[in-house]
């Protein structure tokens, strides 16, 4: 008699209830659908109650108020904004100034993080404690109350429009902020621009080519008189053939204030000064960590290949500590995003100040604007972390 | 300010039926044995804390008048102290049974809130306040100025409108709290303060030298200022309404902290009425029958509270001018207790 042999399971069914229940197979994947029930219904009672509720109440609900007009007006607006203009462009000038203040933010912490964390695993023995002081100062005070003392020292350390600081007669310091000449664009303007951006491509393949020779062919070419003839004589060129590309438009004091040319606000600079600051203590804390896990053999490796102190870490140790400093960097510029939302106390108009404030109390449709706001923040994190992780998985790519 | 903002509103959308559009306000009160009262986070002479957390003025006046109306005693009240942005959203989710504090009376307030307002307790105007040193005499002068105002308020609208309508450039830095806009005002980051007057009268007195400032004489608003209840429960709108009018009520009968025991005893058909010795007037109301001689007693009358607190008989000496009574040359009106 011939055995029938058992027919296996189909592998698609197992993996399926694999996937769907884990371990505990198809009983586990009904209490998973129970859990995401339960949760749905909860998420909608809540909905739903405080929908009721606001009805009944008569407070005004839904999101007509953003195509209202606003009726105030903004200090710092990088896209046009007038009062007359709509709640929905409110959100978007508080949105372009709360990332303005973030990614300048980020740039300097960045910037001043590396360079504190270097100076504290420096030998001299004078840099590495005036490093270390800095970080365990500046990170254990409060950042509210350093965005209020710089803002209160910067405002108090500078004079009144009319005993403005001059510089050549251009720029203006004073406690309204800083005043510079404003380019306006002549008909030269547009072939300026395409020359330098021709130099910039030109100067990039030209580039790359002598790295490919370099690491090829092992031949060095020396290739920076070209770039810079390319850099600076090009649109040299174009401005002397089409005229100058922008003529600036000179500050004037002119009543209380200055009329013409442009002026960084001190709501502003305060407020990067004192997030960047602030970030970059623990940023120098997070690449000194990285640098001293890279293995001490490869600083001795480098240096014994007869490179610099310098050049070791430039080319060796930091690319690897790129790995183990990533991550906890990331988390740094979410923190600093979010921080620049304490920026309501010293009135400069980011995103929480501009619409979860004025616009929220002149609508008071708190949980349409608390919603979008949070809904916001998330987005700028995701991305933030998105475009982190997208770098993270480039350098370990590159590493093998 | 972030963090108290998304906590009522987090109270807002979850725990709005706690009170809901039922009509339990004073129930509610009663049982909790205390007024739930939303006032300023301090502006002299309408609701600020003194160094022992007493707190006075003229809007927490209004919110112990309600308190002694109900309880027999002016101190059972907890002030809430609130910015400006917060307020409503305060009232909405029943942090507080009524707002006291320095708030416009607006048409889109009294309908898009889901709130009412109950009176006026000070007829207002917006206003400027600028250095002496800067030698100006007008408004109009302003042309090209820096202004620090507060965020969320009429203030930072009236202030676009003025200068659009005036054809003048200007800046505005605003600030979430009164205490940081004085602050950036009197460091020099603006040449003008706006404000309410009353208001500007009450910070001009925290400045270093108050002297060398001057509010100028231009009030380019109207501000009516006024407690508001929650929408739904109309008891507890009329208790609200009425003890304001009761204070202005007893001003006009002469009624005053003072003599307030032996008026109860008059003979005078209105004073009867008001004191509950005829009919039951209080007690329609939700109240007692001596619901009118306990808001006297414990704050005394309008025009007792409005000297006390910003009037002559206070730092800020403002002169009564519209905050006077109908009879007397202002427009304070309240209908008869009948």
């Amino acid at each position: 008699m011939a055995i029938e042999p058992r027919k296996p399971p189909s592998q698609f069914l197992l993996k399926l209830q694999r996937a769907l229940g884990g371990r505990a197979g198809w009983g586990g994947f009904v209490l998973q659908l129970l859990f995401v029930a339960v949760l749905a219904w909860i998420a909608y009672e809540i909905v739903a109650n405080a929908r009721a509720n606001l009805q009944a109440q008569r407070i005004t609900a839904g999101f007509g108020f953003l195509q209202n007009t606003a009726g105030f007006d903004v200090s710092q607006n990088l896209i046009p904004y007038t009062g007359s203009d709509t709640y929905t462009r409110v959100f978007f000038v508080g949105l372009v100034n709360t990332l303005l203040v973030s990614v300048i933010g980020i740039f300097f912490a960045t910037v001043i993080g590396f360079m504190v964390a270097l100076g504290r695993l420096s030998p001299n023995w004078l840099l590495s404690r005036i490093s270390g002081a800095y970080v365990e100062l500046v990170r254990n005070l409060p950042i509210l109350f350093q965005i209020l003392f710089w803002y209160l020292a910067v405002l108090a350390a500078l004079p009144s429009p009319r005993q403005s600081v001059s510089v050549f007669g251009m720029f203006f310091l004073n406690n309204r902020g800083l005043v510079i000449p404003r380019p306006i664009g002549n008909p030269g303007f547009e072939p300026f621009v395409v020359a330098v951006l021709v130099a910039i491509v030109a100067a990039l393949v030209l580039w790359r080519y002598a790295r490919r020779q370099l690491y090829q062919y092992g031949r060095m070419i020396t290739i920076w008189p070209y770039l810079l003839g390319l850099l600076i004589g090009l649109p040299l060129v174009t401005s002397l053939i089409f005229g100058a590309p922008v003529t600036f438009e000179m500050p004037v004091l002119r009543g209380f204030n200055f009329a013409g040319g442009s002026r960084l606000i001190p709501e502003f600079v305060a407020l990067t000064l004192a997030l960047s600051t602030y970030t970059a203590a623990f940023i120098a804390e997070i690449v000194r960590a990285g640098i001293l896990s890279v293995h001490k053999g490869q600083m001795e490796a480098g240096s014994s290949l007869g490179l610099h102190r310098g050049e070791v870490l430039r080319l060796i140790v930091i690319p690897q500590a790129m790995r183990v400093i990533l991550p906890p960097l990331t988390n740094q510029y979410l923190n600093l995003t979010k921080n620049s939302s304490l920026a309501v106390a010293i009135g400069y108009p980011d995103l929480v100040s501009v619409f979860a404030g004025t616009t929220l109390s002149q609508t008071g449709q708190a949980i349409e604007i608390i919603g979008i706001t949070m809904g916001v923040y998330l987005l700028i994190s995701l991305v933030t972390s998105a475009i982190m992780s997208f770098y993270g998985w480039r350098i370990s790519r590159s590493m093998g | 300010m972030k963090r108290v903002s998304l906590v009522l509103t987090l109270a807002l959308a979850a725990g709005l039926s706690a009170q809901g559009a039922s009509a339990q306000t004073l129930k509610t009160v009663k049982d909790r044995g205390m007024l739930s009262c939303g006032v300023s986070q301090g502006l002299p002479g309408f609701s600020s804390p003194d160094d022992k957390g007493n707190w006075t003025g003229l809007d927490v006046d209004v919110c112990r008048a309600i308190a002694a109306a109900i309880f027999n005693d002016g101190t059972k009240v907890k002030f809430v102290p609130l910015s400006a942005k917060d307020r409503f959203t305060a009232l909405q989710s029943g942090e507080i049974d009524v707002l006291s504090r320095n708030t416009t009376w607006t048409l889109s307030r009294d309908t898009s809130l889901g709130a009412n307002f109950t009176g006026v307790t000070y007829y207002d105007g917006q206003g400027f306040l600028v250095k002496k040193s800067l030698k100006v005499n007008s408004a109009l002068e302003l042309n090209s100025a820096s202004v620090c105002v507060q965020t969320g308020t009429t203030t930072e609208q009236n202030l676009a409108d003025y200068f659009k309508g005036n054809n003048m450039k200007y800046e505005v830095i605003a600030f979430a709290s009164a205490d940081e806009t004085v602050k950036a005002y009197e460091s020099g980051r603006c040449d003008v303060f706006t404000s309410d007057v009353s208001q500007l009268y009450a910070e001009r007195l925290k400045l270093a030298n108050p002297a060398d400032h001057v509010v100028l004489p231009e009030v380019i608003s109207k501000e009516p200022l006024g407690p508001m209840v929650r929408h739904g429960d109309d008891q507890w709108f009329d208790i609200v309404k009425w003890t304001l009018f009761a204070m202005v009520d007893a001003e006009e009968l002469s009624v005053t902290q003072k003599n307030v025991d032996e008026m109860a005893k008059s003979d005078k058909p209105e004073l009867k009425r008001a004191f509950g010795t005829d009919g039951n007037l209080g007690e329609q109301l939700g109240l007692t029958k001596d619901w009118f001689a306990r808001i006297v007693k414990s704050v005394g009358n309008y025009g007792e509270a409005f000297d006390r607190n910003v009037g002559a008989g206070s730092k800020l000496g403002i002169a009564r001018g519209l905050n006077n009574l109908w009879n007397k040359g202002g427009i304070q009106y309240a209908p008869p207790i009948r």
